[in-house]
């Protein structure tokens, strides 16, 4: 083993070029050579590179799908989001379980099986869903869950398991996956027929600066949820002063909730990058980097063979689309689970391989990014979007959606609706017609943004999908009349405490803090001052935290408190000022049982 | 060197480019509160307890340079009480037992709830169950007094920039730990500097305490930022 293990460190490290900022992709070979990236491993990655082992160690235990503990030949991730939770997670948990003969964040004594929660995994729309070794099962039910395990003890390969493939290019042979596009509303921007080139060969025709020009004239914002302008983005990166710039696509998509960008780089990928090429011309990038999130490992043979077929037709490579003096091309870096990484600061560390960490700004990322450069990191959406443009012009998207938001979204439905999937939409598209599109009438509320967005009632089904109302990264989660409302608050808070990269005070503590807090509520045990201590609380993080994360994590508590106090209000004891955290006679019964005396709670003598 | 004007609550001040807020606050005798703060280490921005606003937005005043004209509001009752709660939350999230504390008196963190007049945590106790690591020869690293602050990790590493300390783990899992082959090796100035460093009691040098008495600390006579404000 140990010499089998520096044999496979070496080659590992070999593969990389020694290069420290591909750290994530040598802890990836290791681990799956390994099936763990033990402290041996650790050490030996750290001398190979001649770096710290706890830097090491603190990039192997910062991410999801890396472990020092082995994960089991059959590493089972199931989804933990509140959709698959809707659509009986729980009897599909029971059921691995069961099967597998081991509890979920443990491996079977013979080290077959694994089974681990995981965060959202961009399936909300065919929950509930797993991650068996890279290949995704959707639709699970405990049957289904029952067969996966005898066929994982029967040693049989995982892809073998896939039984039938999805629509469209799920079937290729690249990607071979049962996952479903569920593409419910095409739209102008996205959906509407794309000629392969068309963007990049448009776009070279004028000088770098005209394109920017063109893209702020569409007024095209950030497609992730924050709404910066892209064409002010572009400028910026431009005028930067660097040796090189950067041009990274945020593939990150991470939202519980969203799954967008998982079908646009399935159906549409060509756009993306060409989109890609388009800012590299702008911003005088020569390089791009699609950080892909480790869920969609799936897509990647696919993505690179795109690439490939890009290189070979001139789209990608040395004096593209026919302009003399104008190379750029594309890589691919995987992520390895950790939702912060979303944040444009956060993916860039990682990116170079290290904790995904936000950064402190100023500097930004448009004057020091990727490696020190200036860098432009944009999402998935938002570089198709700039590809149409390009090919329709400024003046004709922002023709589209509202004055200031211009153009379509596109989101991603699920929840309690009969046609979750995917919608193109227009911008100022009300909540109520979105929630006719998707046949889900009789919701009492929708998530709107994932949890770091808002959870809107009736009331406010009259607002619109926009920037200056009710802003989007996409994700959409209908909940139907019978949910309970604190339970998904409750799974939100799970999701920020479990993704906290834990760097700042408030965020780390305070949504622990909160959390907690929330429970006791949930369990009997609050009062009045209860609530006003959660609203301010909230207040506390979202102003104190760091980055977006902290800065939106208490939403799911902050925006109930508001649209539905009346949950709140039914569980806490009215008219009393204070409640123990904790049933006092109930925690001392063992004692008193060992001691045999009763219990004394109001302090007789 | 370019001189740069700029406010805090309205007091005119002038600082040099390039300093950030904290820096030229204390030039101009304006104390703003800090923790992970360290004189000469790059800014980590980890306890947000300088934030201040500017432009009614919040901003770690420790990370953020100064620029011309700005106007930064520090003394605002909203702001305290939520600097006072970052300590509170630090207080939880710990276990932090002053009486048998050698740093006490010198401590920081105790420094800092005793100016914010913290008389109980609005917060309840978390009561962690958090690792001591004795096994480094110099150094007794005691996470539960740990605030992360990371002034070890950014200001202790080898003649090579090799990181001896770290942070593993994330969210409320994190801590800090060291690469241990290298933490072998830390000089006596270095295991000397590392305590000094260290704001609270997570990093103390072997085999020396309570070399200055309790009543002739740091903090013992006079609030933590006296030293500044004036």
């Amino acid at each position: 083993m140990g010499k089998n293990l520096v044999t496979i460190v070496t080659a590992s490290v070999a593969k990389y070029r020694k290069n420290k900022a591909l750290l994530l992709d040598i802890i990836r070979d290791v681990q799956s050579e390994l099936g763990c990236v033990s402290d041996e491993a650790i050490v030996q990655i750290a001398k190979s590179l001649g770096i710290s082992r706890v830097d090491v160690e603190g990039v192997v235990t910062f991410y999801h799908f890396f472990s020092k503990n082995p994960v089991g030949k059959y590493s089972v991730y199931l989804n933990n989001s509140v959709t698959a939770q809707m659509n009986g997670r729980a009897a599909v948990a029971k059921a691995f379980s069961n099967a597998a003969g081991c509890a979920f964040g443990k491996t079977t004594g013979d080290g077959v099986i694994g089974l681990f929660d995981t965060s959202c995994i961009g399936m909300n729309d065919q929950e509930p869903a797993a991650i068996i070794n890279g290949v995704v099962f959707t639709k699970l039910t405990a049957d289904r869950a029952k067969t996966i395990v005898a066929d994982m003890k029967a040693g049989r390969a995982v892809q073998d398991m896939v039984q039938e493939y999805g629509d469209g290019a799920n079937q290729s042979a690249l990607i071979k996956a049962m996952v479903s596009n569920n593409i419910q509303r095409r739209g102008p921007v996205l959906f509407a027929p794309f000629e392969a080139g068309s963007a990049i060969k448009a776009a070279v025709e004028k000088k770098p600066e005209d394109v920017i020009e063109e893209i702020k004239i569409s007024n095209l914002r950030g497609r992730g949820g924050a709404g910066f302008p892209t064409g002010m983005k572009w400028d910026f990166c431009r005028k930067a002063e660097g040796k090189k710039h950067y041009v990274v696509c945020n593939a990150d998509e991470g939202e519980p909730g969203t799954f967008k960008d998982r079908v646009i780089l399935t159906e549409i990928p060509q756009m993306l990058f060409e989109g890609m090429a388009v800012g590299g011309y702008a911003v005088g990038a020569e390089e791009g980097i699609l950080y892909l999130r480790a869920e969609y490992m799936y897509l990647k043979k696919y993505l690179e063979d795109v690439l490939e077929k890009m290189r070979k037709n001139k789209i990608l490579g040395k004096n593209i689309a026919g302009k003399k003096g104008f190379n750029f091309d594309i890589r691919i870096q995987m992520g390895a689970g950790a939702y912060v990484c979303g944040e444009e600061s956060a993916l860039i560390e990682s990116a170079e391989g290290k904790r995904g960490e936000p950064r402190n700004r100023p500097p930004f990322p448009v004057q020091s990014g990727y490696l020190g450069y200036p860098t432009t990191v944009n999402n998935v959406e938002t570089f198709c979007a700039a590809s149409r443009i390009m090919r329709e012009g400024g003046k004709w998207f922002k023709a589209m959606g509202t004055a200031q938001s211009a153009g379509t979204k596109l989101l991603s439905v699920s929840g309690d609706c009969k046609k979750p999937g995917i919608y193109e939409i227009e911008f100022g598209t009300t909540v109520q017609t979105l929630l006719e599109m998707v046949e889900g009438r009789t919701a009492k509320a929708i998530q709107i943004g994932g949890p770091s967005g808002t959870c809107v009632g009736k009331n406010d089904f009259g607002k619109r999908i926009c920037y200056d109302d009710l802003a989007t990264g996409g994700s959409m989660i209908v909940i139907g009349p019978d949910r309970d409302v604190l339970e998904i608050v409750k799974n939100f808070m799970e999701f920020f405490v479990e993704e906290s990269c834990g760097w700042c005070v408030p965020c780390r503590a305070g949504n622990q803090i909160l959390l907690n807090k929330l429970e006791k509520i949930m369990e009997g045990h609050g009062a009045e001052s209860d609530l006003a201590d959660l609203e301010s609380w909230c207040k506390i993080v979202k102003s104190m935290s760091r980055c977006g994360l902290g800065q939106t994590s208490p939403n799911p508590i902050a925006t109930t408190l508001k649209n539905f106090r009346d949950v709140y209000e039914a569980k806490i004891r009215k008219g009393v000022d204070f409640v123990p955290q904790f049933n006092l006679a109930s925690a001392v019964e063992e004692s008193c049982k060992a001691a045999g005396r009763k219990p004394n709670l109001h302090g007789e003598h | 060197m370019k001189e740069i004007k700029f406010t805090i609550d309205g007091k005119e001040c002038k600082g040099k480019n390039g300093q950030t807020i904290v820096e030229a606050a204390k030039d101009n005798g304006v104390y703003i509160p800090t923790l992970c703060h360290f004189e000469g280490l790059k800014p980590a921005g980890t306890c947000r307890i300088c934030t201040v606003k500017v432009g009614g937005r919040n901003m770690a005043a420790c990370t953020t340079p100064i620029t011309e004209g700005m106007m930064v509001e520090n003394n605002i009752l909203e702001l305290e009480d939520m600097r006072k709660a970052i300590i509170e939350m630090l207080f939880v999230e710990g276990n932090h037992m002053c009486p048998t504390c050698e740093k006490s008196g010198n401590c920081e963190l105790q420094a800092l709830a005793y100016r914010y007049g913290m008389m109980a945590p609005r917060f309840p106790y978390m009561w962690p169950i958090r690792q001591v690591d004795a096994t480094i020869p110099k150094i007794y690293l005691d996470r539960n007094r740990c605030v992360q602050c990371l002034r070890c990790v950014r200001g202790i590493t080898t003649k090579d920039g090799r990181h001896i300390f770290g942070l593993i783990n994330r969210g409320g899992k994190t801590m800090i730990h060291v690469d241990d082959e290298l933490a072998a090796d830390i000089t006596e100035r270095q295991a000397a500097k590392a305590m000094e460093m260290c704001p609270v009691g997570a990093i103390l040098k072997k085999e020396v305490g309570f070399v200055v008495p309790i009543g002739k600390r740091k903090f013992d006579t006079k609030p933590i930022g006296s030293e500044i404000q004036k």
